[in-house]
């Protein structure tokens, strides 16, 4: 049977998240289709055509699967769903909010957040925001399940361009109406895929303060993000927050500024290459799990850190 | 309005996580429980539109062991009307919590389902969603806002890209993310008036639901540890090591 990949619908995300879902999905059998849909179908199929191990393309252009209209999307993937052994989306928003739904229209269990595929029916999934991992075997006669893009290296681009064929099923349920999304423009590199990341919390103390990360990410080319507690005291939109119950990121490098490390934000960066935490508490959680920390004063150390950078980047 | 909160109990989020040496699962015996943090949010939010005038009433649900109990005492005390405890010895699945759900919607009827986003134990972030499936009602999931408007809800969604706007036409499921808002602890008064208030139990076994788990855990094991580091002193320190030795700047 074969494997259909729920492609990410903006194209940032697309080309961060689904070469990888692609890799994925190549460990559980060699024939992988992506579904894309959205604004940009028509862009994101030729790019999904090109991955390597894509051996087709499902282009559906309808206007009423964009903007992740879960109900509108899951009744499709549904559909569709008879001719695959594996459903795959990945752990974004987007993913989480649609792929439950299509694998309950077919009373299928759905598997959340795998990390690990030991076999096509056996699964592996941290709980307890990564406290532990459950190695879990899946029953239902078709897999729906949520991929942690971050645990799987991405699928290259191939030599092999992939058929690309259009999906004409209109499943307009007119369940829910889309207003509007309202998303701070950043230069920035995104979050899930940066190679750096630099995070502040509460010690930051204010948002007038998340400035001083700014010069340190503009030389590193590196993602801002935040604690919980920086994001409820309205430092930075929500969007920025890493965590049990934010994003998960894994670059190569995290630094850590004037955060605890409780095991809620653990669970979205502890698998980061390496990890620097800067924090005036010696005894803060987050230095159990750094690679280099320096114990001071953010206020004192951020410009030092910036001004010696200069010096070599 | 008619709104239906259900509430999980779960391992306390502060508490520390042993997994079993038997790897069968997490240690639970002397561990402190709680109401899932997220049900709580969505329970205050319930309690708010009730407050409001915008709900008549607030029925709460819990699927799970006796021990439940407490914690459905607990909802009632934070201003919930009436609490049910679906009662089972099993620890179901997410898909099993939903076919009850959606049993007990049967017999209460009622046009809003407030749930969590995810429970902090299993961290699934699924029920709401496969809830809303097998209802075929609208889903808005990861609420941080929500404003009833006539027949329908206008609900503000935590996205990757920021926030979203939706409105569904009730009845809708919907789940709530932390920013929601902050719940309000309970008072003594009220304490003392929940125990008046009406707790019903029902099996699950007797609810004519297929209960059958797809869904096997074989095994739990700890992480893999991340070892501390060593503490650097100075940025020259600092960015000679990321270069030098950890090659990554
Ligand atoms: C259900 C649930 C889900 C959650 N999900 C998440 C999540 O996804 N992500 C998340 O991050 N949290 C989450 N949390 C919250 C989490 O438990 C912590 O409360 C939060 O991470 C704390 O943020 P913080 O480290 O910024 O703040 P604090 O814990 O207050 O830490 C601030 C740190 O800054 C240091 N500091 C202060 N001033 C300075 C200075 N001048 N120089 C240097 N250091 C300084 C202090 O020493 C302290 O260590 C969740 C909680 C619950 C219950
Ligand atoms: N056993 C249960 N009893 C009551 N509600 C539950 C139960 N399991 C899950 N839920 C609800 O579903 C939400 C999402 O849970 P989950 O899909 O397990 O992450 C929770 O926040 C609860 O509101």
């Amino acid at each position: 049977m074969s494997i259909l990949i729920i492609a990410e619908e903006h194209p940032s995300s697309f080309s961060a998240i689904t070469p990888a879902l692609v890799s994925a999905g190549c460990q559980l059998d060699k024939d992988i289709h992506v579904l894309v849909v959205g604004e940009h179908h028509a862009a994101l199929a030729q790019q999904a055509a090109a991955i390597s191990g894509v051996t087709r393309v499902l282009e559906a252009p309808q206007a009423i699967y964009a903007r992740g209209a879960a109900e509108n999307n899951a009744a499709l993937i549904a559909d569709l769903a008879s001719q695959y052994s594996h459903i795959l989306a990945s752990t974004t928003t987007r993913g989480k909010n649609i792929l439950p739904r299509a694998a309950g229209l077919l009373n299928c269990a759905p598997i959340s957040d795998v990390i690990a595929i030991e076999s096509i029916d056996t699964f592996i999934r941290p709980i307890y925001a990564g406290n532990a991992r459950a190695t879990v075997q899946c029953l239902s006669p078709i897999k729906f399940m949520t991929v942690r893009a971050s645990s799987f290296v991405k699928a290259p681009e191939g030599t092999d361009v992939a058929p690309i064929i259009p999906v004409t099923a209109a499943f307009d349920l007119k369940l829910s109406e889309w207003i509007n999304c309202e998303s701070v423009p950043s230069e920035r590199p995104e979050l899930g895929s940066a190679r750096v990341v630099i995070s502040g919390g509460r010690g930051l103390g204010s948002a007038e303060n998340f400035q001083l990360l700014s010069g340190i990410a503009n030389l590193l080319h590196a993602a801002l993000g935040a604690s919980r507690a920086a994001v409820d005291a309205g430092f930075v939109p929500n969007d920025y927050q890493v965590g049990q119950t934010g994003k998960i990121v894994a670059p190569d490098l995290y630094i850590a500024v004037g955060i605890s490390g409780a095991i809620q934000h653990l669970a979205g960066m502890k698998d980061s290459k390496v990890i620097v935490a800067i924090n005036k508490d010696p005894d803060a959680p987050i230095f159990q799990v750094a690679d280099y920390g320096w114990v001071g004063d953010l206020f004192e150390i951020l410009p030092q850190l910036e001004s010696e950078l200069k010096k070599i980047l | 309005m008619r709104i239906l909160v259900t509430v999980k109990r779960v391992i306390d989020p502060y508490a520390r996580i042993r997994v079993r040496a038997d790897h069968t699962g997490v240690e639970t015996a002397h561990v402190k429980m709680a109401i899932n943090p997220f049900d709580e949010i969505a329970l205050e939010e319930a309690v708010r539109l009730k407050e409001k005038g915008d709900a008549k009433e607030v029925i709460v649900l819990s699927v799970g062991s006796c021990a439940s109990q407490e914690t459905l005492r607990g909802a009632l005390a934070l201003g919930a009307d009436r609490a049910t405890l679906i009662e089972t010895d099993e620890d179901l699945q997410p898909l099993s919590v939903a076919k009850l759900i959606q049993a007990f919607l049967l017999i209460e009827s009622c046009d809003v389902v407030l749930m969590g986003k995810q429970s902090i134990d299993g961290d699934h972030n699924q029920t709401g969603q496969l809830l809303a499936a097998l209802l075929k009602w609208p889903q808005a999931t990861f609420a941080s806002k929500i404003t009833p408007q006539g027949e329908y809800l206008e609900v503000v969604r935590e996205v990757d890209e920021g926030l979203e706007t939706l409105c569904v036409k009730r009845p809708a499921v919907i789940t709530v993310d932390l920013r929601l808002n902050e719940p309000r602890y309970p008072t003594l008064p009220n304490i003392m008036k929940a125990k008046q208030k009406s707790l019903a139990v029902l099996k699950a076994s007797e609810m004519n639901v297929d209960l059958q788990p797809q869904i096997k855990i074989l095994r739990v094991d700890a992480p893999p540890v991340r070892k501390a580091g060593e503490k650097v002193n100075s940025a020259a320190e600092l960015v000679q090591k990321l270069r030098n030795e950890a090659k990554v700047i």
